[in-house]
């Protein structure tokens, strides 16, 4: 066919070649899209319902059919405001940690600590604080998938029998099951009942960061697994070897209250070796870095001159042993989960020499139902899958195929087995290469059972209703035991059994106290340990560099890597965020050559891995820290591809520790971002240490302010203030702070409230480690406020300082003068494209604001609103401890105290009157209601300078 | 010759009709046109910049948490600074007598609005929230709320247009005379029609120019404090804060002097082209550069005098955070912006003592151009340097300047020669009746 006439559309038709004839002749053109498969009338009927179903799920969340229970009156020293409470647990890393969960019209918004609950006593950390926004998180996996499409959750079910069928047969030979740590009585019931019908079936247990050293040494020393139990607060004397049990060991909230409870009078003394400063070794009042690798050999040194045999010459071991000496019975020794075994058959050796054991340690019955040395357990399941004898995986949450140390080739030998199941909260690297992805329940959305690092029991409950058509594991383990129509509450409730009002009050506490086949475990108080058997031996100290891993302190083994708050989390210490580092000492930097945002490529056991450098003072030299959780690249479209992935060069026999690494300057950089630029105070009397014996104010010619009933004011505790983030999280959740993105910190325009300053002093390469929790001072000479050309910021006649956000044009003059530049300032509309889930996670006592608007630390107004109106309407003044701001009511520290400086008998005024009090830059006159008690530290005088 | 205000030989005739020709002529010349053009586009780059500022967010502009503030209130204070020549040109030389200003007084005055238009854009854009600027004025109403006057932005807003009023009113004043004379003299009916009510029915009359004299002297004596308050109020901004390098009592009259500094250095940038173009030689004469170089001079002194006892009080004060802001300030990461300050604006201009130089019309050019961007790095060292380093060593950050960060600054100067460009052709630039009065005085020579 010639062109009939001129027009013509397209130069193909106008040359008419035999392709284009073909393509006006085709129905469907070779790139479009093909035809869907034909619909039946199944098919169609069921899509229908699912399109209602979710249509269903654009409006409030249906309410829960079962009954949950209320913390209808939350005690009065920890939670006030309106909103229900309900008591769960936050689950991390197998162990439960027990919250309060406000929860406004069926919405969660804000994770408190449990005030019960022994491993809370109130508290939590950055990850609990940091998990309601996960449950928001719009990157969760939503649907169920199966080779790449869409399916539901009866067709997995079908699929499963199917598989499951043929297994019964042979006893369930194939048949695999991965699991993170369990603790769940329910879950360890439920597999156990798997195991019980698929004799020949096995069950594993893998994550990344674990305590098979401990273990190791629990087996060795006890010929079975024990865990120990700390008690900080019993304590006179603790020497950590290479732990950092405030931030990243299991139970760490509870230690960081039982420690800082005694960083006062009487105060405990904190020895830490480690390699990687941590804020545990800032918390220390003796920190020596050393390499991690040296630990061991330094530990039998220890134990060795506490057994009498000198050692060998070093003074600040034998300072060291003199003052553990002195403190028997009350002193602790504890070794990191990264050490080799033989170091903590030293701790458990010193302790028991020490006479610690029964007093300062417990050794208890394993916390887990089934404890086991995990990385065995994967590489015995990956030997397995090499040799094609498993047929059936079902991975339960985790994510091996990320986790996985290189040298087992996890993802390779993966791909072997015939049916891969994966259950997650997130679709990332192990759902896709699995048969079937399930998305997982959030712990808010899901009922369940776990237990705290002491044993405690907690029914967790749901806050709402599956966002996104999860499936919990418990209901997931229930299909495989082919019943996939139980619904997680009658899993959980036929485990416990016992009364209803039993179980409604244990439900209600967050504390199970009805445990009818789980009795809390015996102490072994005095447990025999095998003589002779101290230490590691001596270690091989090699010239060339070691590498340490590290589970990250914000985003730990990247289970965190799409909450964005946790992301813009500054890191302790070196205040990187939104990426991963490497870090090493000054010194090492200079022999190498390095500075910060060097690319270097690291070498070890034939694998290498490029990471950015940060010279990180007080680290230990010729050694190099790198961090897990990073270089993800399925982790969602926050987490994925940041940083570099520091699984790829981790090996199964040297997971933490490894020796013989090389060390390369690439010649390029990478940009890193942090929330902190200088790290030295410059002289400048900013944290103080020890009675305080200046007036700070300087006279004045304006008369007092008339004194009002309340004169609200802020008391911050540098000696117990262990730096640990909890408080940024705790404000950014209670505010609604937005989160601003790499590049927009890297443009200085972090959005947090509260930061958490830190300073070194001293020796580049021993420092000493500085935290100062930094917010608005709320100063009664405001610096911001005269200011202001439309008073939008002014103060309240009890003395806040306030922000009207109405009120403001943006001239950010406010900041510019505030001396603690601790405004913060909407450059954009940083809730443009947010999605609408996010919005359910707002606080709605707490605006939204907008783009060009200052906004600072309130004091947490929302929260003395709600008590002043709780206490009017009871015609009694607001009681000292009414009003916990979000920073004091989740620091595991207890280092922050707020209240009403105007009633002498108020916590905060007893705290104010006290010696070391005083204010940041008080010289200003600004007079800062928010001011800081000294630092004090504890050291031992004998040691060596 | 050097020593004229005027060169010889010109009557009343040659006077009217060399400077009115230059607006009455129809011809478009290609330099104007060239000129016109590129401060045209740069207007509209100016308004593009505006347009997504307003639509994005000032996040656009490289400011940040610690360093609020960076191009836009430089940017502000060193065009309000420009903007002193005029009044000063106008005002205190009219009232002092000095007659020399006659032929460089409109056209500092053109200038002077102009510099200020370019001015008032920065604090209502620096803004989160512009379209509340409105807020910052006093009027009753229903929020119940008044601006907050103890903050010197709102100051500000008094001062800045309070000046940009009196300005346009002495401005507007001084030009009727000469629309008249351009009413009577445009040989289009458009240009008699425009002029003519711009005229405000002008005659001549001795009524008139009674009225006229008085109205003028009296806008003078407005004027006169004018000069000295507006600059006074923009270092407030400043002075009032507690940030060390800001908080500092000699800011007033420092920002004064450094104002009329920059008001003349920028006459000087613009009239010596100009003169050359237009063939102005005999108007704007040898000596009356060499008097703007002589202010030039005199005012550089006291800015550097500034300078000194800024450094002086710092070590002086044995205040921590002082002491450290000046060793910042030289030896910090913006040290090179404050020794280029103290070259620009301290050494450099030194050269004027030497008569050669002042005799030197390129020299002049070249000095008058540093003394500008030695004044615009004055501001970015006061507002940068010190807030990027002030208490609490935690906050310290750096501030870099973004595109949108130059392509409003950038913008400005385009609206200004925009509008400077538009003045040349349709106004005249030298005051016509009062170079008359010239022409008498020099004829008994």
């Amino acid at each position: 066919m010639k062109p009939t006439g001129k027009v013509w559309r397209t130069l193909d038709e106008y040359s008419n070649s035999a392709e284009f004839q073909k393509s006006l002749h085709d129905e469907f053109p070779p790139h479009a899209t093909k035809p869907p498969e034909p619909l039946d009338r199944r098919e169609f009927l069921a899509l229908i319902s699912a399109s209602l179903a979710v249509a269903g799920l654009t409006s409030c969340a249906p309410a829960i059919p079962e009954k949950i229970i209320p913390y209808v009156r939350p005690p009065e020293e920890v939670v006030p405001g309106k909103p229900l409470f309900f008591a769960t647990a936050f689950p991390f890393g197998g162990y439960g940690l027990g919250v309060l969960v406000e929860s406004h019209m069926g919405r969660p918004t804000k994770i408190e600590g449990n005030p019960d609950h022994p491993a809370s006593r109130g508290s939590t950390d950055a990850f609990a604080q940091a998990s309601v926004l996960s449950l928001y998180d719009q990157d969760r996996s939503k649907v169920i998938i199966s080779g790449g499409r869409i399916s539901t959750w009866d067709g997995f079910i079908t699929a499963l029998a199917t598989e499951l069928e043929t297994k019964r047969l042979n006893k369930g030979a194939g048949l695999r099951i991965l699991t993170e740590t369990i603790t769940s009585p329910t879950l360890a019931s439920l597999l156990g009942r798997i195991l019980q019908q698929f004799p020949a079936a096995q069950w594993h247990q893998y994550e990344p960061v674990n305590s098979d050293n401990a273990r190791r040494a629990s087996r060795m020393a006890l010929g079975r697994y024990m865990d120990a139990l700390y008690h900080f607060d019993k304590a006179d004397v603790i020497l950590s070897l290479d732990a950092d049990f405030l931030l990243s060991m299991p139970g760490h909230v509870r230690a960081a209250r039982e420690f800082a409870s005694r960083r006062r009078n009487p105060m405990n003394r904190l020895y830490v070796l480690e390699s990687t400063p941590s804020i545990t070794g800032a918390s220390a009042d003796h920190r020596r870095p050393v390499r991690s690798s040296e630990i061991p050999s330094i530990a039998s040194r220890i134990a060795g001159a506490l057994g009498g045999k000198g050692s060998g010459g070093d003074a600040w071991i034998d300072a060291l042993v003199r003052d553990l000496q002195s403190a028997r019975g009350k002193s602790l020794v504890l070794a990191g989960p990264q050490q080799p075994a033989g170091v903590h058959l030293a701790a458990h050796t010193i302790n028991m020499s020490l006479g610690n054991v029964g007093q300062t340690i417990e050794y208890v019955e394993p916390v887990e139902a089934n404890p086991v040395e995990q990385m065995e357990s994967l590489k015995q399941l990956t030997r397995d899958m090499q040799q094609g004898t498993v047929d059936l995986l079902v991975v339960v949450g985790g994510n091996p195929v990320y986790t996985a140390p290189a040298d087992l080739e996890f993802a390779k030998h993966f791909s072997n087995v015939k049916t891969r199941v994966h259950l997650s909260l997130y679709e990332d690297e192990t759902s896709d290469l699995c048969h079937w992805h399930v998305p997982e329940t959030h712990y808010l959305e899901s009922w369940g059972d776990i237990r705290s690092v002491d044993g405690t029991i907690t029914i967790m409950q749901p806050l709402i209703n599956p966002l996104y058509a999860g499936k919990s594991a418990y209901e997931l383990l229930s299909a495989v035991l082919g019943q996939p129509t139980r619904t997680t509450y009658e899993i959980v409730r036929e485990t416990w059994g016992g009364e209803e009002g039993e179980w409604r009050k244990s439900v209600h506490d967050g504390i199970a106290t009805f445990s009818p086949n789980f009795p809390h475990p015996p102490s072994f108080a005095g447990v025999p340990l095998p003589e002779g058997e101290v230490g590691g031996g001596e270690v091989q100290i090699s010239d060339s560099i070691e590498v340490v891993i590290r589970a990250d302190p914000t985003v730990y083994d990247g289970r965190f890597a799409n909450n964005a708050w946790l992301q813009e989390l500054p890191k302790p210490i070196t205040k990187v965020v939104w990426d991963n580092v490497a870090l090493v000492s000054p010194e090492t930097a200079q022999r190498l050559d390095l500075s910060d945002e060097d690319v270097v490529e690291i070498q070890h056991d034939g694998r290498a891995i490029r990471a950015p450098v940060w010279v990180s003072p007080g680290h230990a030299k010729d050694s190099i820290t790198l961090f897990l959780g990073y270089g993800r690249t399925r982790a969602g479209s926050l987490g994925s591809n940041r940083g570099y992935n520091a699984n790829s060069i981790r090996t199964s026999a040297a997971p933490w520790i490894a020796q013989n690494a090389l060390v390369r300057k690439m010649g390029v950089r990478y940009a890193l971002v942090s929330t902190q630029k200088h790290f030295l105070m410059e002289n400048r009397d900013l944290v103080r240490r020890g009675p305080q014996d200046r007036a700070d104010n300087a006279l004045t010619l304006y008369p007092e302010f008339p004194p009002e009933e309340y004169a609200w004011g802020m008391s911050i505790d540098l000696s117990t203030c262990i730096g640990c983030n909890a408080c940024v999280i705790a404000c950014q959740a209670e505010n609604n702070i937005p989160v601003v993105g790499k590049t927009e910190v890297g443009r200085s325009r972090e959005m947090q409230w509260i930061r958490i300053d830190t300073y070194y002093e001293g020796d580049a390469n021993r420092p000493e480690i500085l935290f100062q929790p930094m917010l608005c001072q709320h100063c009664e000479n405001a610096p911001c406020e005269p200011v202001c050309p439309v008073a939008a910021t002014t103060h309240s006649n009890e003395g806040l300082n306030e922000m009207t956000y109405n009120r403001c044009v943006g001239t950010r003059y406010c900041s510019n003068n505030c001396p603690y530049k601790v405004r913060r300032f909407n450059f954009f509309d940083w809730h443009d494209g947010e999605g609408a889930v996010m919005s359910l996670l707002y606080n709605p006592d707490v605006t939204v604001r907008s783009r060009g608007v200052m906004e600072k630390c309130t004091y947490c107004v929302q929260r003395i609103s709600n008590a002043r109106i709780e206490a009017k309407k009871q015609d009694r003044p607001i009681r000292d401890g009414e009003i916990v701001t979000a920073c004091q009511g989740t620091c595991p520290a207890n280092a922050i105290v707020f209240g009403n400086i105007a009633d002498p008998e108020s916590r905060v005024a007893k705290l104010k009157a006290e010696p070391r009090n005083y204010g940041v830059l008080a010289e200003l006159n600004t007079r800062p209601r928010t001011t800081y008690l000294a630092k004090v530290m504890n050291p031992n005088l004998e040691m060596p300078r | 010759m050097s020593q004229e205000i005027i060169g010889p030989g010109h009557t009343y005739a040659t006077v009217t009709d060399k400077i009115s020709s230059i607006v009455l002529t129809r011809k478009w010349s290609l330099n104007w046109l060239v000129g016109f053009g590129i401060a045209f586009m740069l207007t509209m780059l100016l308004m593009y910049t505006i347009a997504y500022l307003l639509v994005k967010g000032v996040g656009l502009w490289g400011i940040n948490i610690p360093v609020g503030w960076g191009f836009d209130i430089i940017n502000f204070v060193w065009w309000i600074g420009i903007g002193h020549a005029g009044t000063l040109i106008s005002a205190i030389l009219l009232l002092l007598r000095q007659e020399w200003r006659t032929s460089i007084n409109r056209f500092a005055e053109a200038m002077t609005l102009f510099a200020v238009a370019c001015a008032g854009l920065f604090p209502l854009l620096h803004m989160g929230r512009p379209w509340f600027a409105y807020w910052l004025i006093p009027y009753p109403n229903t929020m119940n709320v008044w601006p907050q006057f103890r903050s010197p932005l709102v100051w500000d807003v008094f001062a800045v247009t309070t000046y940009l009023t009196v300005s346009l009113l002495f401005w507007f004043v001084g030009l009727i005379p000469d629309l008249a004379t351009l009413r009577d003299r445009s040989s289009s009916r458009s240009g008699r029609v425009i002029y003519g009510m711009l005229a405000m029915g002008w005659r001549g009359s001795a009524i008139h120019w009674h009225r006229y004299d008085v109205a003028y002297l009296l806008l003078a004596g407005l004027a006169t404090p004018l000069v000295v308050s507006v600059h006074t109020v923009v270092s407030f901004d400043f002075a009032t804060s507690v940030i060390p390098g800001w908080h500092t009592t000699i800011f007033p009259p420092y920002f004064v002097a450094g104002a009329i500094y920059s008001g003349f250095a920028m006459v000087m940038v613009l009239a010596i082209p100009i003169r050359a173009v237009y063939g102005l030689e005999d108007f704007i004469t040898l000596r009356h550069l060499q008097n703007m170089a002589k202010v030039m001079l005199a005012t550089g002194l006291i800015v550097a005098y500034g300078y000194l006892m800024e450094a002086f009080m710092a070590w002086y004060s044995a205040g921590q955070y002082e002491r450290y802001m000046m060793l910042n300030r030289i030896t910090g990461p913006y040290g090179a912006a404050y020794l280029g300050l103290i070259l620009t604006n301290v050494l450099i201009p030194q050269l004027l003592w030497l008569k050669r130089v002042r005799k030197s019309v390129l020299a002049l050019w070249c000095i008058a151009f540093i003394v500008n961007i030695g004044m615009w790095l004055e501001r970015f060292v006061i507002v940068v340097t010190s807030l990027s380093r002030d208490f609490l060593p935690s906050s310290w950050d750096m501030y870099y300047p973004t595109v949108w960060d130059w392509s409003t600054f950038i913008g400005t100067i385009g609206l200004f020669f925009a509008l400077l460009f538009l003045f040349l052709r349709f106004l005249p630039m030298i005051s016509i009746f009062e170079m008359r009065t010239l022409v008498e005085k020099s004829e008994p020579q």
